[in-house]
């Protein structure tokens, strides 16, 4: 009954979808005032037909509901209830219903927050929230419906991949949908402008906080992804270069390029155009990235073939949302109205190279991404695209972007003075060059690119911080000036300071963890010592235990270092029955400075009694999540500008004529 | 080799880890090596994983050549071509370069060149458009002049 309810809510939420889409659409193009306030009421009720559909399948998966083909298919009794409530986006129905149901909060978070907004514009971007979320909601209801029934009723269901059993990927997708999807609204700002014909700063105002708070979810949920797949998955790397990961890094990659030039387009007023392809093509790569990952078509190219139903619809949504906003582009974008004139050396011209690079670089994954299900298509034969090809061209792009990133912040808008900047980035050059140096002696021997890339990473960080420094005139002005002006730095300033901090903290973690990485696999009977970078693991055997719904065997491990008791570590392994799996829970010591990383095998072939371990130290590794992490707190630091604030401080301007207004009424 | 791959198969029951300690080679030069190759050979039945990374029975046996043709005194490129002979360029997770995968591997540098090129004509048609105004003729300074000074007058009061 709960799920008939939920079912019905879905298709009673296509209907306002629909209505949302087309009616306030209609009005905005009328100046009917009556249309257009329909916009609001509609998104809120759909979000909220949405929300009692989600609150249906989740009901049927907590209470194990086995009569629901969805639940039955995955899910098991005998699940901890956490990966019950997960379990529900851990599959293709359910994650589909969670990406619409994160579109729907989107446009309901509009509409509530979106006050200020001129009515036409606010109604033409719930419109378009509108529509792209019917071809979901009709997607999910004609082809992927998770509410279907099944008879007779299975006893019990077949259980969840017990590698997403886990806390870091039960909360991995939703994070990652909400930067997904949160770029819907970037999209839908866009195609409104080019309905209007009119882009200003006033738009970009607007569009700023969703794509920033869009931008910060999308690197926490890929950092999550990328620290689950260290963990998880036993073989100690962090990023695989796999499509899966490229789907959700290429927006990624587009966002970020998208917040520096609607950046551009807010003070300066250029870049209009640009910014609004941009907006663009940040959705598409979402809509893509879902679909590559969703409909299978990247694990086998014959997923399509399997689920013909599925595949055309999913090509239908993305010719109509890509084809359609790109069409309206080309005719549109050619009548705004051209911005601010810069010097290519200025603010604008270093935000027009960072676009450059990481347009270039995301272009690059997308090429390394798609080229083999396109070779194939076209009968050019099988080629495989791996970690090697995109080493070999991602990183070449990103170096002179972290160059120029340090620079970009020093110059003035309008026309910078370069020479000026690099003078004042002297003490940063001296900085990495001291890194570099010292890098190299310590590792001597090792890589002889990778102490050029910690210069690199030092020459970032500091400066930033240099950066910083000049904005609130430390040492130049007294102390007591340089507080007032740290206290008057805008916000979003402060944003800029640590997420640019936070990608050189993370090119650390991430050259370290690359360059420097030990590791050593060896046959050990109980009591044999591992030793690996200078740490020795006395092997003591392995034990058996039973878990919430798996039994597990757990390999310890003495660690000492020059005959110093360290800590002692516990390798896993767990046998799941429902369904019949085996996992890997390696043992970390993190630090600061490397993380000792321990796995255990089975018994040997060769070698009766003996167990395979793998110890890895991977220096610095931890550096990549915890910088990703200072990357989205300056992005939601900067969210908390004042100026951003939807309509803060010109919400006293605005009332003034409406109480007027109401007087004379 | 069909006979070896179904041994192999039953000698590893359920999941083990990638390269086990009886694969390793004893010359560590030669061992370094195999690793290094080993690195770009895709284990063909799997997603996205390379032969040193998997820890299906297809890999094991794909490294257990490996090491096989290293000690029989092949090269790495004679090892590579080995292996695509057999398999096709699929094994490789570095692609080859040839007329089919130009446009992947020059792709990214045709990208960059389009967008300096679009850049630059973005700054050049900006120059021509700075350069229009035409500087003011003798009376519309004059105007200019008076709305100025109207205006400065209109602030002081």
């Amino acid at each position: 009954m709960i799920a008939e309810l939920g079912h019905f809510a879905l298709a009673l939420a296509l209907a306002l979808a629909l209505a949302q889409g087309t009616l306030p659409l209609i009005g905005a193009q009328r100046g009917d005032g009556v249309w257009i306030a329909l916009a609001k009421p509609l998104a809120q009720a759909q979000f909220l037909c949405i929300a009692l559909a989600f609150a249906a399948l989740t009901h049927a998966y907590v209470t194990s509901d086995f009569s629901l083909a969805n639940v039955a298919r995955n899910s098991h009794s005998a699940k901890p209830l956490i990966y019950k409530i997960s379990g529900v986006w851990g599959n293709h129905e359910g994650s589909m219903l969670l990406w619409v149901l994160i579109l729907a909060l989107f446009g309901f978070l509009v509409a509530i927050a979106g006050r200020n907004l001129p009515p036409a514009l606010g109604a033409r971007v719930l419109a378009i929230q509108g529509l792209i979320g019917a071809g979901f909601l009709a997607f999910i209801l004609f082809t992927s419906n998770p509410f279907e029934r099944v008879f007779p009723v299975p006893v019990d269901g077949n259980g969840l991949n017990p590698i997403l059993q886990d806390p870091g990927l039960a909360i991995h997708p939703p994070f990652l949908y909400l930067g997904y999807v949160g770029f819907s609204i970037a999209f839908a700002f866009a195609v409104a402008a080019l309905i209007e014909g009119r882009v200003d700063p006033a738009w970009a105002r607007w569009v700023r906080p969703w794509t920033l708070g869009a931008w910060c979810a999308l690197t926490i949920g890929i950092a999550l992804g990328s620290y689950w797949a260290y963990y998880e998955l036993g073989w100690g790397g962090w990023w695989f270069w796999d499509p899966v990961e490229n789907a959700s890094f290429m927006p990624w990659l587009a966002g970020t390029a998208l917040l520096h030039s609607a950046a551009v387009v807010e003070k300066r007023e250029a870049l209009k155009s640009w910014t609004i392809l941009l907006a663009i093509i940040a959705f598409s790569l979402s809509l893509i990235g879902t679909f590559l990952v969703r409909s299978g078509v990247l694990t086998s190219v014959h997923a399509f073939a399997t689920d013909p139903a599925r595949g055309l619809f999913i090509l239908m949504l993305l010719v109509a949302a890509i084809g359609g906003s790109l069409t309206l582009y080309a005719v549109r974008a050619p009548q705004l109205k051209l911005g601010g004139l810069f010097h290519p050396i200025s603010r604008e011209g270093g935000m027009v190279l960072n676009n450059l690079l990481l347009s270039t670089a995301l272009a690059t994954v997308f090429l390394g991404t798609l080229y083999p299900l396109f070779l194939d298509a076209v009968g050019g034969g099988k080629v495989s695209v791996g970690a090697p090809y995109f080493n070999a061209t991602f990183v070449p792009i990103m170096v002179p972007l972290v160059a120029a990133m340090a620079v970009g912040p020093l110059l003035a808008w309008k026309r910078g003075d370069l020479a000026g900047a690099l003078g004042r980035l002297k003490f940063a050059f001296a900085a990495a060059v001291a890194v570099t140096l010292t890098v190299f002696a310590l590792t001597w021997g090792g890589p002889v690119l990778a102490p050029l890339a910690m210069g690199l990473a030092a020459w970032l960080f500091v400066a930033t911080l240099a950066d910083y420094a000049e904005r609130i005139q430390l040492f130049r002005a007294p102390l007591g000036e340089s507080l007032r002006r740290a206290r008057n730095l805008p916000r979003a300033s402060y944003g800029m300071t640590v997420a640019h901090a936070g990608m050189a903290v993370a090119i650390a973690g991430m050259v370290g963890a690359s360059a420097w990485r030990v590791e050593v696999v060896q046959a050990a009977r109980p009591g044999d010592v591992v030793e690996a970078a200078g740490f020795a693991l006395r092997f003591d055997g392995v034990h058996q235990s039973k878990g919430p719904n798996y039994t597990l065997e757990s390999g310890g491990f003495t660690v000492t270092r020059q005959g110093r008791f360290i800590t002692r570590l516990e390798a896993e392994r767990r046998f799941f029955t429902d369904p019949p799996q085996v996992t890997t829970e390696a043992a970390i010591r993190t630090t600061a400075l490397g993380d000792l990383y321990v796995a255990i095998g089975e018994d040997t072939a060769d070698q009766p009694g003996a167990r395979t371990v793998r110890v890895w130290y991977n220096p610095l590794v931890v550096w990549i999540w915890v910088g990703c992490l200072i990357m989205a707190a300056g992005g939601l630091l900067s969210l908390t500008d004042r100026r951003l604030r939807v309509g803060a401080p010109s919400r006293r301007r605005a009332k003034l004529p409406a109480a007027g207004a109401g007087v004379r009424a | 080799m069909r006979a070896r791959l179904a041994a192999l198969m039953v000698a590893l029951p359920l999941a083990a880890l990638a390269v086990e300690p009886g694969e390793e080679l004893k010359d560590p030069v030669l061992e370094a090596r195999a690793r290094i190759l080993s690195r770009d050979i895709r284990c063909l039945v799997c997603q996205n994983q390379s032969i040193d990374d998997s820890n299906a029975p297809l890999a094991r046996d794909l490294r257990l050549i490996v090491r096989e043709r290293l000690v029989a005194g092949d090269t790495d490129d004679g090892i590579i071509q080995y292996l695509v002979a057999r398999y096709g360029d699929f094994v490789r997770l570095q692609p080859p370069m040839k007329p089919a995968t130009y446009a992947l591997w020059f792709g990214p540098a045709a990208i960059l060149a389009i967008g300096v090129a679009g850049i630059l004509i973005f700054f050049a048609r900006r120059r021509r458009r700075i350069e229009v105004p035409a500087p003011l003729s003798a009376e519309e300074r004059g105007r200019l002049d008076r709305i100025l000074a109207d205006q400065a007058g209109e602030e002081r009061r």
